[in-house]
């Protein structure tokens, strides 16, 4: 396909956005319409002008909610109808490509299941948790509005793009539209996003899991359930998903039950771990999990948290409807703009907008969204549902999490979040420390919060997951079971999100090493091969041996490992947004869309000057809290001086960690900002070489095929899309039109 | 409700369940292949789930979850 799309066939595809969808509003729809623009704004003007007091949680609800719909009913569907001119008269490749296996026309309302599942995950319950140290307000804030113009926006056109060339992937289209440099740098970029958001996750896991016998057992009986689901699938009863998820959603929740009871026995001792030994046990899994079978260990496991994501987020959303907590967080807090905050340094901008990535914009997103899903639309109509829709509900769930943050004791909040450096090891120090950052907490109350649970201690548990946890018991036991369930609530949480995380670490060690396998092809044939094991078992070694490497720094920063590699995760995440939202905006100008290339163009813009500015101030920022450099320069000075200790070191030894650290974070911040650059030059030229050049432009998009296919676009049919069903003789899932008139 | 409303319900839902979690993959499969190429041999239940995970074990991304 040398020649650009004609006009004519773009008017043909505007002309019929589908059954339904007539211009102007109804009287009806204009009153129900404001209603829900009253609703949102009333909760935000109650946000945002309360000073002082608690606001419950359900003004906060009412300003995402109300927004959400706004942005869906008008943004979205002027992206479908106007920007993209998605066509209900051209056939998905999941209908001219259909195998019945990787490629098949699947229903709107499951392929919405799917996708959700496939781009939840843990992410959007640990970053909004960790931008609460700057109050409710500017997380709430971003996770909207960036969900509603740039995130979905985002997974929408990904999805679009990837649905009109038969389900290419980001990294694919990268290259063929933007240059073999941009596309490289793509690849480089995913992989090295990939070793960070691995590490990260597992800091996460550590940081909740060390020294809880409860936390440990049941985490580690997720393993032996898994096998069982496993071999129970492939052997006793090939394909039987949900029977077996059944049993292994019950096995999972006796094994959280009885981590209480091992945690009052003499095996207590046996499962208490330091974030070292945990550290190795997390590198061992990983090792082995990468290079196991997927049916035996992946596979059930992903059957299993998915079960789990679903029941969970469902069932977290009624609790906070029933218990509509109130908000103890101040909206705003003194850290958003002295950027002085223990749990993140730096201020407001940029740093809440990277520190939220999932459930605002997640780069990670677009990988779905030109993987899976576009193989299985059944029409282009219904990639505003899935795409847009999808992640507004990921966003939805940023924002309980970010509520679960903001429902505790500020100064339990802190106590959680800060750094081992910061609060030190008893209830008492830290009791002062919080103290010094401005909000109070007596050692009873701390120890008190504790025993709640029946953890040990929750001091300096980094990370999100345990405070996240905190927060659902809170509102779990408001709203079902009283206190008395607490520790069970609590410990549940933990499980919710450790089973992700495992689940993501051995996956995405299998991409990684996938990745790795096709780059070291290049110098070693064999290595192409996946079936060849040496190179399996090297390639995931090195993958695994990188991310345990920043997971091993990240225990042992007396920094804080949160502190430090938080925002690069944050940044890396942004940075492949960033490839993603040029690919799209690219697209848009490539296809003929320029004067629409801002909805894609604009929140580019946006992410990176947030992710550059992020960059900078980590790289050159004087500040030693936040520039690696500064604070590399500023230990290594000490060291020089022949000091003892420095500031939060201890001794020379943590100088040198810290030294060491600084040093490759720094070097990574660099590459990361230079791969930002390389894309957006990259993809500019392509821009202005299409815009100067049209003649000279290859739309790689997939040929125009007639659609057969009946389906609704949207999750519930509308009375005319029923009628077209019924006239085209399918049922409510859509199919292939029987009858031949055309309706 | 009615019984048959009920029942209707629950076969909904059963139906929903088996789409999501690819427990209906088979028959799809079984279904597709029949209509496709009559001829054609189909594989077993075991062998077909099998493959299935195996396909997934060639390229990794396939099945891909997000953070």
């Amino acid at each position: 396909m040398a020649e650009p799309r004609s006009t004519a066939e773009t008017e043909q595809s505007g002309a019929s956005p589908g059954p339904g969808a007539s211009r102007g509003l109804s009287p009806k729809s204009i009153v129900i319409w404001s209603l829900v623009a009253i609703v949102g704004a009333v909760g935000w003007a109650v946000l945002a002008l309360s000073r002082g007091e608690e606001v419950s949680a359900a003004w906060m609800l009412a300003a995402a909610l109300g927004s959400y719909a706004i942005g869906y009913r008008f943004y979205s569907k002027f992206i479908a109808n106007r920007v993209l001119k998605v066509d209900r008269t051209r056939a998905t490749p999941a209908e001219r490509l259909d195998d019945g296996v990787d490629f098949h026309p699947t229903d709107r309302r499951v392929l919405f299941g799917h996708h959700f599942a496939a781009v939840a995950g843990a992410g959007p319950l640990v970053g909004p948790v960790l931008a609460a140290q700057m109050g409710y307000l500017p997380g709430t804030i971003w996770i909207v509005a960036g969900v509603i113009f740039a995130g979905a926006v985002q997974d929408m056109v990904v999805l679009f793009f990837s649905t009109r060339r038969n389900g290419r992937s980001l990294g694919q289209i990268a290259r063929d539209e933007i240059g073999p440099v941009g596309g490289a740098a793509a690849l480089i970029a995913v992989f090295a996003i990939m070793i960070i958001l691995l590490a990260v996750l597992a800091l996460v896991i550590v940081n909740a899991l060390a020294e809880s016998p409860w936390g440990v057992f049941s985490i580690g009986m997720t393993i032996p359930i898994a096998l069982f689901m496993g071999l129970y699938l492939r052997i006793l009863r090939p394909g039987r998903v949900s029977e077996v998820s059944l049993i292994g959603v019950a096995l999972l929740l006796l094994a959280i039950v009885a981590g209480g009871w091992v945690a009052e026995s003499s095996w207590a001792s046996t499962f208490t771990l330091e974030p070292g030994t945990l550290v190795i046990w997390m590198v061992v899994y990983g090792f082995l999990a990468s290079v196991l079978p997927v049916w035996l260990l992946l596979a059930p496991r992903d059957y299993l948290s998915t079960f789990m994501k679903i029941g969970t987020v469902t069932l977290l959303a009624v609790g906070v409807l029933i218990a509509l907590p109130n908000l103890k967080m101040d909206g705003i807090t003194e850290f958003a703009s002295s950027g002085t905050g223990p749990v993140f340094a730096g201020s407001l901008f940029p740093f809440v907008f990277i520190t939220i990535a999932c459930g605002a914009l997640s780069g990670f997103h677009a990988l779905i969204s030109s993987g899976t899903t576009p193989k299985m639309i059944q029409k282009e109509t219904q990639i505003r549902t899935i795409g847009y829709g999808s992640m507004l509900v990921e966003s939805f769930v940023a924002i309980m999490a970010l509520i679960a943050a903001c429902i505790i004791e500020p100064g339990l909040y802190f106590a959680v979040n800060s750094p081992m450096g910061v609060v030190g090891d008893t209830v008492q120090a830290a009791s002062t420390a919080v103290g010094n950052l401005g909000f109070s907490i007596t050692p009873e109350q701390l120890a008190q919060a504790a025993k709640d649970v029946e953890e040990q201690s929750l001091l300096h548990r980094t990370g999100g997951a345990p405070t996240f946890a905190l927060g659902m018991a809170e509102i779990f036991s408001a709203a079902f079971g009283g206190a008395a369930m607490k520790a069970f609530w609590y410990h549940f949480a933990i499980m919710f999100e450790a089973l992700f995380i495992l689940t993501t670490l051995d996956a995405g060690t299998r991409v990684g090493r996938f990745m790795l396998q096709d780059m070291l092809g290049n110098v070693y044939k064999p290595f192409k091969n996946v079936s060849w094991k040496p190179g399996v078992w090297i390639a995931s070694a090195i993958v695994v041996l990188a991310w345990g490497y920043f997971l091993w720094v990240g225990v042992h920063d007396p920094l804080g490992g949160i502190n430090q590699l938080f925002p690069l995760f944050g940044i890396a995440n942004q940075l492949l947004a960033a490839v993603a939202l040029a690919v799209c905006t690219t697209l848009l100008i490539k296809s003929g869309r320029l004067k629409w290339a801002w909805v894609t163009g604009v929140p580019l813009l946006w992410d990176v000057a947030v992710t550059l500015t992020a960059s900078w101030q980590k790289i050159f920022s004087a500040d030693p809290r936040v520039g690696f450099f500064t604070q590399r320069a500023e230990y290594q000075d000490a060291l020089d001086k022949g000091l003892p200790s420095f500031k939060l070191a201890k001794n020379r030894e943590q100088m040198e960690t810290i030294v060491t650290n600084s040093t490759v974070d720094g070097v990574l911040s660099v590459l990361f900002a230079v791969l930002i650059v390389v894309v957006l030059f990259e993809s500019g030229r392509a821009c202005v070489k299409a815009i100067r050049h049209p003649e000279t432009i290859k739309v790689s998009e997939t040929p125009y095929v007639e659609s057969k296919f009946v389906a609704p676009a949207s999750l519930i049919a509308t009375k005319e899309e029923k009628a077209e069903l019924v006239a085209a003789g399918v049922g409510p899932e859509g199919g292939a039109r029987k009858t031949e008139e055309r309706v | 409700m009615s019984t048959a409303a009920v029942r209707h319900r629950l076969a909904r839902l059963r139906w929903y369940v088996r789409e999501l979690t690819g427990e209906a993959a088979y028959d799809r499969y079984v279904a597709h292949t029949r209509t496709h190429s009559p001829d054609a041999p189909v594989m077993t239940r075991r062998a077909f789930e099998r493959s299935r995970t195996d396909a997934r074990e060639g390229d990794p991304r396939q099945g891909f979850r997000c953070c």
